[in-house]
């Protein structure tokens, strides 16, 4: 058997040289960013590949957090489902409860009375501020300015306190229902929560006052990341990041739902749609939340907090069940067979603190859904992620990720 | 035989009064944090007799005087683990490093002054006041990059080696403004008819009057930047990037290992603070302008605590501005580094050497 062998010559390197084309090249470093990094909040993993500190290739690793929640959707009732999608966005199980609620009750046909959507609109709203107090804080701290995420985390305690009294849970709220809400606002919770806006707005000022004007920030994340307006929409990026591209779309406006066309108030948008634009466009958000919050609580209506009408749908009140027959049969049907559901499909979507939240249910009737499907913000979000992050440094994804502001709950879902 | 011992003794005091400034320096930090960020700090840790104490006790626990004490039994007590993957030899070695040179170069630093009452004399206090004080001060504290490139690179990792990278390209950057930023302080110190010297003494001596700060405000502060970014203290903590590099060269370190870079890091922090405060406020006079009237004893005694009350605040400086400020780029920091802290400081050497020129003649 001949052996192959390779000659080496003096001419054919110096050739090769001549040429350019290999002299220089040096060898790249693999680095695997993640699942448990700092900086890939929660369990994304990123396969760089480095020349020097420059990002030539971006890789993201999804499923590390995949729990088949449109699968287990399949195998309970339409209520059932309600916990889970407290576990999507876990940072705004509010909206989450919301957006589900609102698009079976489409699926049902449903009409929600005035109050009921009241509350719905002020609980989503202090989801968002929730939400982007976190995302912010968490992009700061990701950048090195640690107290940043203090004093947002402070203002957001403040908040669950405030959710654990509505709902009685802190973070898992679960607090809608389909047809209305678990229960009524407590007395006196308004107050407490203009009570909260006027205390969290200075906060936000400060927030702003640390970091807006802040040389090392802005050259941190200017021109960082830069998303354009083709490619914002190209990837399907919605929320916050599509309007730091400068596309001026908000669900609440564009396709109103829960009687957000009654309230007033700005979208901020980014112009160059880099990281400084996504964080100015999340800080101004903030701020025209807490302006909705105090409008809903201007004019809350009165009224019932559930649909009368869908007495297919949401259970009964307690003491009915335990004093009245028909509410006990009602009571017992719902929980073995579900919500009885026309069958049809409907696709909503929400616009969440992270972008539009879209559930499509699919039904053939009966209490169970055929076929539910989650469109999750920050899974579309990331998909930019393998163009934006190359050609940057890897000090640079952990602004990006901090301004990109995923939640890996719904990514992976 | 008898001034041996005393030496020795001296010495020993001085290693543990920076042990302790050390350790109380990490009680500052998580103090001075907590308060900057609304929150309490440590305030459980306690000691069974002295804690129980009626009054004094609950207040020493609340305002944490026994936490350095946990903090750095945590470290020894925790399971040294040396990765399969590390050079060994180099790996023990980092850790060493980082220490020695922190308390080499605090023999160097004169920490106040004894005037003898009945002659008159001023005898500095220093353990050994050397002629080429700065000299050898530099010469070593630049040792002390040794410690975190062989971290990195004897880690074997990547995250390692990366801030092994960063340092040293940093540290060797900002060591050459922050040279010649006192360039000027000597050139004055030395002035024409006087007898050449580089010792620190000299330097507090000069500053009877005006200090340093006041006319050189430029090279004050481009040493007192350059020290941010020699002991990689944010915003210039490239090798350590927490979230970037999740550690950075001490990622891969554990129990005490990791606790000797942690003690490193803050005794750099206390010279840094010494040395900036010897060589632009003044030392240990405590305004300027105002002559030294105390002598004996207590003269010592007030110069001693004059000099550690300034150099604790840059202490608090160092935390106040690390809990305020975003982290720098790596690249950021090396553009300020070549082409802005480089450039000024050349700058400011000539343009005092030409005034120094104009009022020695």
């Amino acid at each position: 058997m001949a052996t192959e062998t390779t000659e080496f010559s003096v001419p054919d390197s110096a050739a090769k040289a001549a040429a350019g084309s290999q002299e220089f090249e040096t060898e790249k470093l693999e680095l695997s960013m993640g699942p448990s990094h700092p900086s890939t909040h929660g369990v994304l993993r990123l396969n760089l590949e480095l020349d020097g500190e420059i990002i030539k290739k971006c890789d993201p690793v999804l499923g590390y957090l995949h729990r088949g929640d449109e699968k287990i959707a399949e195998n309970m009732t339409y209520n059932q489902f309600v916990p889970y999608t407290d576990r999507l966005d876990y940072l705004a199980p509010l909206a989450n409860n919301v957006a589900y609620a609102i698009a079976v009750e489409r699926l049902a046909d449903i009409e929600i009375p005035e109050r009921c959507q009241a509350i719905r609109v002020l609980i989503s709203e202090l989801a968002r501020i929730s939400a982007h107090l976190l995302g912010l804080g968490a992009f700061a701290m990701d950048v090195g300015a640690m107290t940043v995420f203090l004093y947002t985390f402070t203002e957001r305690e403040k908040l669950y306190t405030l959710f654990e009294e509505l709902t009685g849970a802190r973070f898992t709220t679960s607090y809608t229902r389909i047809g209305g809400v678990a229960r009524d606002m407590p007395e006196g919770w308004t107050g407490r929560v203009l009570q909260f806006i006027e205390e969290f707005l200075p906060v936000v000022d400060e927030v702003d006052g640390l970091l807006t004007r802040n040389r090392i920030w802005v050259d941190r994340t200017e021109d960082i990341g830069v998303i354009s307006r083709e490619d914002a929409i190209a990837y399907g990026l919605t929320g916050p990041n599509l309007r730091g591209s400068g596309v001026e779309m908000d669900l609440r406006k564009d396709l109103p739902y829960s009687g957000y066309e009654q309230y007033d108030f700005d979208i901020p948008v980014g112009t160059k749609g880099d990281c400084y634009d996504r964080y100015l466009v999340r800080i101004e958000e903030m701020r025209q939340s807490a302006r909705i919050a105090r409008q809903v609580i201007d004019k809350m209506p009165s009224g019932s907090f559930y649909a009368e009408d869908a007495k297919k749908i949401f259970l009964p009140p307690k003491e009915k069940v335990l004093t009245s027959m028909e509410e006990l049969i009602q009571n017992f049907m719902l929980v073995t067979e579900g919500p009885q559901m026309p069958s049809g499909e409907v696709y909503f979507e929400a616009e969440n603190p992270k972008g539009a939240l879209g559930f499509y249910v699919v039904s053939k009737g009966g209490g169970v859904p055929y076929r539910l499907k989650i469109r999750a913000p920050s899974f579309c979000n990331l998909s930019i992620l393998p163009k934006v992050c190359i050609g940057a440094m890897v000090a640079d994804t952990a602004s990006i990720l901090g301004s990109l502001d995923f939640v890996m709950g719904e990514c992976d879902r | 035989m008898n001034e041996l011992l005393i030496k020795i003794t001296f010495a020993l005091i001085v290693v543990v009064v920076l042990m302790t400034l050390c350790a109380y320096s990490v009680l500052a930090e998580r103090k001075v944090s907590s308060w900057i960020q609304g929150r309490v700090g440590p305030n459980r840790t306690t000691l069974p007799l002295i804690g129980s104490i009626p009054v004094i006790g609950p207040m020493l626990t609340r305002l944490g005087i026994f936490q350095p004490a946990a903090d750095g039994l945590k470290f020894l007590f925790k399971e040294d683990v040396i990765p399969g993957h590390v050079n060994k030899f180099y790996y023990v070695l980092a850790p060493i490093i980082s220490l020695v040179p922190a308390l080499t170069t605090v023999t160097v630093v004169p920490f106040g002054h004894f005037i003898d009452t009945a002659t008159g004399d001023a005898i500095p206090l220093v353990l050994a006041d050397i002629n080429v004080g700065i000299l050898f001060l530099f010469a070593v504290s630049s040792l002390g990059v040794y410690s975190i490139v062989l971290a990195g690179w004897a880690a074997n990792s990547k995250y390692p080696f990366l801030g092994g990278i960063r340092a040293s390209a940093q540290m060797i950057s900002y060591e050459l403004a922050m040279g010649l930023s006192v360039l000027p302080v000597f050139m004055w110190v030395n002035k024409p008819g006087m007898e050449g010297t580089l010792s620190l003494y000299d330097v507090v001596l000069a500053q009877e009057g005006l200090w340093f700060a006041m006319w050189m405000p430029v090279s004050a502060l481009i040493f007192l930047v350059s020290i941010f970014a020699e002991t990689n203290r944010l915003p210039f903590d490239m090798a350590e990037a927490e979230t970037e590099l999740v550690g950075g060269f001490h990622t891969e370190y554990s129990s005490f290992k990791f606790g000797l870079f942690f003690v490193g890091e803050y005794a750099h922090m206390v010279i840094g603070g010494a040395v900036m405060t010897l060589l632009f406020l003044g030392g240990w006079h405590p305004l300027p302008f105002l002559p030294w009237e105390i002598t004996g004893i207590w003269g010592a005694v007030v110069s001693v605590l004059t000099f550690l009350g300034k150099s604790l605040f840059f202490m608090f400086l160092f935390i106040w501005v690390r809990w305020t400020l975003p982290r720098f780029r790596y690249d950021q920091v090396m553009r300020l580094g070549w082409q802005f802290m480089l450039p000024l400081s050349i700058a400011n050497l000539i343009a005092y050497a030409i005034i120094i020129y104009f009022l020695d003649t």
